[in-house]
C-alpha cells in the first residue's frame, strides 16, 4: 500500500462578479496533479510563486477545500465525503513558512506545544509539562524555555518550537511548507540537519515544499516540479538534476547561481542555449494556453509533461 | 587612484539603545572603484545594510563618524541641498522589498519621472514620458507605454523589481547600492535581474555595491567580496580567492553551510550560536570567538586587525592559522536558550 497517493488533485478558487456576486470564472491553482510518497521518504515539491505548490499541501492538510481528485492516505480517501469523520489530523502536521507569523505571540511556549496535546490527550498538569519539556529538548531547547514567549527566540528556535509543536502528536507525515526560507543560511543548516535528524528518529515522511532547489535536491528523495498548476516533470533527485528533459525544469536548472566563480563564462553559455531553446521550442512544450501537457513516462521513475509524439 | 569612485575610511555608524550608543558598522574601510562589483556578504544583523544606508546617508537616527569619501567628496559633511544634488543622481539605491519601497498612491510614470524631474528641471512633460518609456525598455519591461500608466500592485514582483531599478539608473548613477535586489524574486527572475545589473555595469561603467547573504550571487556577480560579521569587515578579497582559498573561519563556515546543488552532502556545517545582538557584542577581542568554542584561546588575537595576507587579501585575527572544522565530540549539541 502506498503511503499517500494524490490522485488527479483539483483546487479552484472562484472568481465571483456580476450582479448576483455568481461564479463568473475560477483560477486553477491546482489543476489535476497526482503523485505518491512511499512511507520515510522526502518528497520534493519545487515551483516558482504561484504554481500551486503551498495550496497542494494546504489541500492535503484539509486548509484549502479541494474541487476534486484523492487523496488516499494509508488506504483511505480523505476527500471523499463518507470519511468526513475520521481524524486524520493526528497523523498529518504542518511546518509553516514563517516562524515569526505561525506562532501566537501572547501564548507561552508551553501553550504553544501543548494545545494539540489538549486536543488529543487528557493529560494532567504535571504530565503536559513534562511532555514539553521532552519535546523540547528533541529540538534542543531548554527546558526553561517552556514559559517562554516567542518573541524572545530567535528565527532558528522559533523554528525548532513550529516543529516541536508538529512532531507532539506522533505524526505520520509532516507537511514543510518553505520551512526555512525566513531563515539566514547558518540558521538555515541548523534547521535542515535537525528535521533529517528526526525523520529518521521518529520514521517520519516529508512533503518538502520549497521554491530553493538546492534545498530540495538536499533534502529529497523524489521531486515534482510544479508550473501554473500542473505537474512539467517528475522523477528520482537524480533524474531531475542530472537528465531534465522538460524545457521549464532545464531553465530553473540553469537559474541556480553557481557556488565556484570560475564557472562563470560556462554557466553563462549554458543559460543562452537554454533561453534559446526556451524560445524556439516553447510550443513543443505548452499548449495554447501556456499550460503544460499531461505527465508521459520516460523510465521507470521519471516522467515527463510531453505532447503525443505524431511520428 | 584615478579610478576610485567611493572610499571609506573609518567608518562608525551607532544606533541608540536606551542611553548608550552602540556601533552597528564598527570601524570599516573599504573602496569601490569604477565598472567594479563589491560584493559585501554576512547574516542578518552583521550590519551590511547599515553600512550601505550610511553612505546613503538615509540613516535618521544614527550617529555617523568616519569618512565616506564620494569622488573625494565626504557625504557626511555634505549639506542638505549638496546631498539632494548628489543622492539619485550620481548615487542611487536599489531596495529590498520593491513593495514597501515604491509609492502604491503614484502610477510607476510617475514615480520615475519623479527622479527625472528633481534632477533635471528643464525637461517638460512630453520629453520625460519618452525617457520614462525608454527607461522601462532598457530593463526589459514589456509593453512600456501600457506599464507606464499603470500601478505598482498590478504588477508582479520581477517587474516592480525591475521599476526600482529604472527609477535607480533614471540619471545614470556612477555609484549603485543594491541591497538584496533578488531576494524576494523566483529564481528565474533572478537570473534576469542580474544579468540586467551587469549590463548596468558595462554600459555606464559605474561601480557597483551588491548586499546580500547568498554566495551563489555573489559568486556569479562580484569582483571584490567583503564578508562582514556583527560591524566588522572579517575578509576581504576578489572573488576567486575568496571562494577558493577562503582563510576567515566565518567565510569558511559560511561556505560549508549551503546545501551545494553539485555534490550530495550528509550533513551541512552548522555555525554554533547566533549573531549576538548589538548591546551585547563583546567589542574586546575576535568577535567570532564565542562561535567557534574548540579553538584555543591563545590563537586569537587580543585586538584583531585586517591584516593583508597576500596582495589584495585581507583577513582579520589570527585564529585563521588554526581553524579547523569541529570533530564529533567538539560539538555542542546542547544550543541551550
Amino acid at each position: 500500500m502506498t503511503f499517500l497517493e494524490i490522485n488527479d488533485l483539483k483546487v479552484h478558487f472562484p472568481i465571483r462578479g456580476g450582479i448576483f456576486n455568481r461564479k463568473i470564472d475560477s483560477i486553477r491553482a491546482v489543476d489535476g496533479i497526482s503523485f505518491q510518497i512511499e512511507a520515510g521518504q522526502t518528497y520534493g515539491i519545487v515551483g516558482e510563486s504561484g504554481s500551486g505548490k503551498t495550496t497542494t499541501g494546504r489541500a492535503i492538510i484539509g486548509l484549502n477545500q479541494i474541487t476534486s481528485g484523492q487523496i488516499i492516505f494509508q488506504g483511505i480517501d480523505l476527500a471523499d465525503k463518507k470519511n468526513k469523520k475520521i481524524d486524520f489530523r493526528k497523523d498529518i502536521q504542518m511546518i509553516f513558512q514563517d516562524p515569526y507569523s505561525s506562532l501566537n505571540p501572547k501564548k507561552r511556549v508551553l501553550d504553544i506545544v501543548a494545545e494539540p496535546l489538549r486536543n488529543y490527550e487528557k493529560l494532567t498538569k504535571k504530565e503536559e509539562i513534562y511532555r514539553v519539556a521532552e519535546l523540547l529538548e528533541k529540538v534542543g531547547l531548554s527546558e526553561e524555555s517552556i514559559y517562554k514567549y516567542p518573541h524572545q527566540f530567535s528565527g532558528g528556535q522559533r523554528q525548532r518550537i513550529g516543529i516541536a509543536r508538529a512532531i507532539a502528536l506522533k505524526p505520520k507525515l509532516i507537511i514543510a511548507d518553505e520551512p526555512v526560507s525566513a531563515l539566514d543560511v547558518s540558521v538555515q543548516a541548523q534547521v535542515l540537519n535537525f528535521m533529517r535528524d528526526i525523520q529518521e528518529e521518529l520514521n517520519l515522511t516529508y512533503l518538502f515544499i520549497s521554491h530553493d532547489l538546492g534545498i530540495v535536491k538536499h533534502m529529497s528523495d523524489r521531486i515534482g516540479i510544479m508550473y501554473k498548476g500542473r505537474y512539467v516533470e517528475e522523477g528520482s533527485t537524480d533524474d531531475i538534476f542530472t537528465n531534465p528533459q522538460h524545457i521549464y525544469t532545464k531553465r530553473l536548472v540553469a537559474a541556480i547561481p553557481d557556488i565556484n566563480p570560475k564557472n562563470r563564462a560556462k554557466q553563462k553559455t549554458f543559460r543562452e542555449e537554454v533561453q534559446k531553446e526556451y524560445e524556439q521550442a516553447y510550443h513543443d512544450y505548452f499548449d495554447e494556453e501556456g499550460l503544460a501537457y499531461d505527465l508521459r513516462r520516460q523510465s521507470e521513475t521519471h516522467l515527463v509533461a510531453l505532447p503525443e509524439r505524431v511520428n | 587612484m584615478e579610478n576610485k569612485l567611493l572610499e571609506i575610511n573609518h567608518l562608525y555608524t551607532s544606533f541608540r539603545i536606551r542611553d548608550d550608543y552602540y556601533a552597528a558598522v564598527d570601524d570599516v574601510s573599504l573602496t569601490v572603484n569604477k565598472n567594479e562589483v563589491l560584493a559585501i556578504v554576512g547574516e542578518s544583523g552583521s550590519g551590511k545594510s547599515a553600512l550601505a544606508f550610511s553612505i546613503m546617508r538615509l540613516h535618521n537616527r544614527a550617529k555617523t563618524e568616519g569618512e565616506i569619501l564620494f569622488k573625494g567628496e565626504n557625504v557626511i559633511g555634505m549639506s542638505d541641498s549638496r546631498l539632494n544634488q548628489v543622492r539619485g543622481k550620481d548615487m542611487a539605491m536599489i531596495f529590498q522589498d520593491p513593495l514597501t519601497a515604491l509609492n502604491p498612491l503614484m502610477t510607476v510614470g510617475e514615480q520615475i519621472g519623479e527622479a527625472l524631474f528633481l534632477h533635471n528641471k528643464k525637461l517638460d512633460k512630453q520629453a520625460r514620458r519618452t525617457k520614462v518609456i525608454d527607461l522601462l525598455n532598457q530593463v526589459g519591461i514589456p509593453r512600456p507605454e501600457y506599464v507606464v500608466d499603470q500601478y505598482p500592485h498590478e504588477l508582479s514582483g520581477g517587474m516592480r523589481q525591475r521599476v526600482m531599478i529604472a527609477i535607480a539608473i533614471s540619471n545614470d548613477p556612477e555609484l549603485l547600492i543594491a541591497d538584496e535586489p533578488t531576494t524576494a524574486l523566483d529564481v528565474t527572475i533572478q537570473a534576469q535581474i542580474l544579468d540586467l545589473i551587469r549590463q548596468l555595469k558595462q554600459k555606464m561603467n559605474a561601480g557597483i555595491i551588491l548586499i546580500t547573504h547568498d554566495l551563489g550571487v555573489v559568486a556569479e556577480m562580484a569582483d571584490r567580496v567583503a564578508v562582514m560579521y556583527a560591524g566588522e569587515i572579517v575578509e576581504l578579497a576578489d572573488v576567486e580567492t575568496l571562494f577558493e582559498n577562503p582563510q576567515h573561519p566565518y567565510t569558511r563556515s559560511l561556505l560549508n553551510s549551503v546545501p551545494n546543488v553539485n555534490q550530495q552532502q550528509d550533513k551541512l556545517h552548522v555555525i554554533q550560536g547566533i549573531v549576538p545582538s548589538l548591546a551585547l557584542l563583546p567589542r574586546k577581542g575576535c568577535r567570532f570567538k564565542d562561535r567557534i568554542p574548540w579553538l584555543d584561546e591563545s590563537t586569537h588575537e587580543a585586538d584583531p586587525v585586517l591584516r593583508e595576507i597576500k596582495p589584495g587579501h585581507f583577513v582579520r585575527c589570527t585564529c585563521y592559522q588554526h581553524f579547523h572544522f569541529p570533530k564529533e565530540e567538539e560539538v555542542d549539541q546542547s544550543d541551550l536558550s
